[in-house]
């Protein structure tokens, strides 16, 4: 590569009249020599990469707030009608749906959810997770059989949510019932998947 | 003439191609690299058949929990857009199909070694994230199994300890399963994960040009991290041939091949069906995996119940640790596989792990039968009302989901075909009463009467009809 500076030609005058100093005011030695400073440069490497992350947690910090907000935010509990107690023979346990509290306009069909429900006898009743402790898959009541089991991995549980048969580690989570005004609610929760506390 | 090649020097002069860009397209590779070198571009053609028939996809594809089923109905009816899902989905395949086959290949060859080291990490780090696209990519068919899939996935983050929960609600984007959870996985499998994947692709390819072709091992000539690059050097230089045509031809002919097998599976086979809405609600669901990761869905039925939580959680981490510190146990000595009984062991070995895991994964024998009638009279063969009550309770009491009798019923239990032969009436009446090692106790849920049927029935199981007199002890 050539020399790029080369004051005394007319052509590379034309060609350096865009940089910042003036051509006719050549740097002096100590210019020069302060421009070629090792430490100016680190200073100027160390400033750039900084201002670049900088620049790039301005941009990123954003995204991941948005993508980490879910975990911060705690949708209400509510309770929510399954149906009128009358609907429900004793003994009998049988699938009924219910709504996220607060689903997005967007949601469609997914913003409900399945239970279990039995009722054991005049008020009293139970209502069973759909999803195997196991994995999550949604677990099948069988009436005769009075067993609930797991198209996955062959979880299979008691009518009460014992563990019968499987990898299962746990019984199936319990939502909470009651009976208001001959409506029988259920208690919406987080989908019951992994340690009970959640 | 002259104009277009006066033209293509200005273009040449003005870009710079033939300075720049020439020379890493002639760059000398090894002679011996053939046909076994074809899989890492295969690999990334595959890569290239995703992300055009990805684009196709999007522009019809809604990305609402509401409508996305819909679209997909829409596209999957659509001829071209039935060819865009199966070739999105056999691409997908061969994406699968040959980062594995390359690695195996690389793993064989030892090409990992000195001074490649980095070209295997970013390989494990692409593996990582093709997988990642995978999962997330069978999930945007948002069908039943779709959104049972999302639970499956986010009940096995939730073993993790301490942010299992935190985890859960970042992959399903709140509480639950709803509007929001499709859209994060649309932004991971369309702009997060190949954003990743374009990047790490960039350095993979980097490095191959910097580092050069690693030469086909031999037998007694081991790697030399102090000689290496100057052996390689030379050794280039006395016999080495221009990647371009000498070597790429041949990757270019797989490929060819690949995208043409890949059309072809699409026109002929179509994408997967759609199964039944993604309505949460609808339990009669049958949740599977891919065929990529039938195999895992296999490791999560058979493992202990008492090791899940640590196999799930640390077993993946472990893969991807040993992956990652391969490189650095061994990076020099013998690179031929002939001299590595080891290296072909454990692919031989995981191949066959992973194939059987396939094959049960496939028929799932842990699996209820939910499908399974009542036994038809001829199997039932009844001699009396009570086996023929018996065979009834069998069904309905779900015996028939886990046990086989002739060819009805499901494999989890025992084959009960001949239990008469096996086991007295005291032993059937205690284990149906009790249940027993992966068997529910029935003694809740049967009268004296129906367990009196369902013994006589089971009884009645035996090789040859028990009113045959001479077969009066076969039963010991």
């Amino acid at each position: 590569m050539t020399t790029e500076v080369q004051p005394d030609s007319a052509r590379s005058h034309e060609h350096g009249s865009g940089l910042a100093h003036d051509a006719n005011a050549a740097p002096t030695q100590s210019e020069q020599h302060e421009i070629n400073s090792p430490a100016r440069r680190k200073f100027l490497s160390q400033l750039s990469i900084g201002l670049g992350g900088l620049t790039g947690a301005l941009m990123g910090l954003p995204v991941v707030g948005f993508l980490i907000a879910p975990l911060l935010k705690r949708p209400p509990q509510q309770w929510q009608p399954v149906g009128k107690i009358n609907d429900f023979e004793v003994g009998k346990t049988v699938e009924v749906t219910f709504a996220d509290p607060s689903p997005l306009p967007w949601a469609g069909v997914v913003a409900q959810t399945a239970a279990w429900l039995r009722r054991e006898k005049g008020d009293a009743f139970q209502a069973y997770a759909v999803n195997c402790t196991h994995l999550g898959c949604p677990v099948r009541w069988l009436q005769d059989a009075s067993l609930f089991m797991c198209p996955c991995h062959g979880g299979v549980y008691y009518q009460d949510g014992r563990v019968a048969a499987g990898p299962p580690p746990q019984p199936l989570p319990q939502y909470e019932v009651r009976v208001r005004d001959g409506n029988v609610e259920i208690l919406t929760s987080p989908l019951p998947i992994g340690s009970p506390k959640a | 003439m002259g104009v277009i090649h006066r033209m293509w020097d200005w273009i040449d002069d003005r870009t710079g191609f033939s300075g720049t860009i020439k020379p890493l397209l002639d760059h000398p590779s090894p002679a011996g690299a053939k046909w076994s070198y074809v899989f890492g571009s295969a690999t990334l053609v595959a890569f290239l058949v995703q992300v055009l028939t990805g684009i196709g996809l999007s522009s019809s594809f809604v990305t609402s929990t509401s409508q996305a089923y819909d679209s997909l109905q829409f596209i999957s009816h659509d001829p071209f857009g039935r060819l865009l899902r199966g070739m999105h989905y056999w691409g997908a395949s061969a994406m699968v199909l040959f980062i594995g086959l390359h690695m195996a290949q690389v793993f064989l060859i030892a090409a990992y070694k000195y001074p490649r080291e980095l070209n295997w990490l970013s390989g494990v780090l692409l593996l990582a994230v093709t997988l990642g696209m995978a999962f997330t990519g069978q999930l945007l068919r948002w069908d039943q199994t779709a959104v049972w899939s999302i639970v499956v996935a986010a009940a096995q983050a939730a073993r993790a300890p301490l942010i299992g929960n935190g985890l859960v609600r970042f992959i399903l984007a709140g509480d639950n399963v709803g509007g929001a959870t499709l859209s994060r996985f649309f932004a991971f499998h369309v702009f997060f994960i190949p954003a990743i994947v374009f990047t790490l692709i960039g350095l993979h390819l980097f490095l191959v040009l910097y580092h050069g072709i690693s030469e086909p091992p031999k037998v007694g000539r081991p790697v030399d991290p102090k000689t290496y690059r100057k052996w390689y050097h030379e050794h280039l230089q006395r016999e080495g041939v221009p990647f371009w045509p000498d070597a790429a031809w041949r990757d270019v002919a797989a490929s060819v091949a690949m995208v043409a097998v890949i059309v072809g599976l699409a026109a002929i086979i179509g994408p997967p069906a759609l199964e039944k809405p993604p309505d949460p609600t609808i339990l009669e669901a049958y949740p599977r995996p891919d065929w990529y990761f039938l195999w895992y869905f296999a490791v999560l039925a058979l493992i202990p119940n008492n090791l899940e939580d640590y196999i799930i959680i640390l077993a993946p981490l472990l893969a991807g640790g040993v992956l990652f510190a391969l490189p650095f146990i061994s990076n020099k000595g013998e690179r031929s596989m002939w001299s590595r009984p080891w290296a072909m062991a454990s692919v031989v070995m995981i191949v066959m792990m992973i194939g059987t895991l396939w094959i049960l994964g496939e028929k799932a024998p842990w699996s209820p039968a939910f499908a399974a009638k009542y036994l038809p009279p001829e199997v039932v063969h009844a001699q009396s009302a009570g086996v023929s009550a018996g065979a009834n309770l069998y069904h309905e009491k779900g015996c028939e989901n886990c046990h086989a009798v002739g060819a009805y019923g499901g494999a989890r239990g025992p084959n009960l075909t001949y239990v008469g032969d096996r086991l007295t009436t005291e032993q059937l009446t205690t284990r149906i009463l009790n249940g027993g090692y992966n068997m529910p106790a029935y003694g809740g849920s049967l009268t004296p009467q129906q367990l009196d049927e369902l013994v006589s029935f089971l009884q009645s199981r035996k090789r040859l009809p028990a009113s045959n007199p001479n077969t009066a002890d076969v039963g010991r």
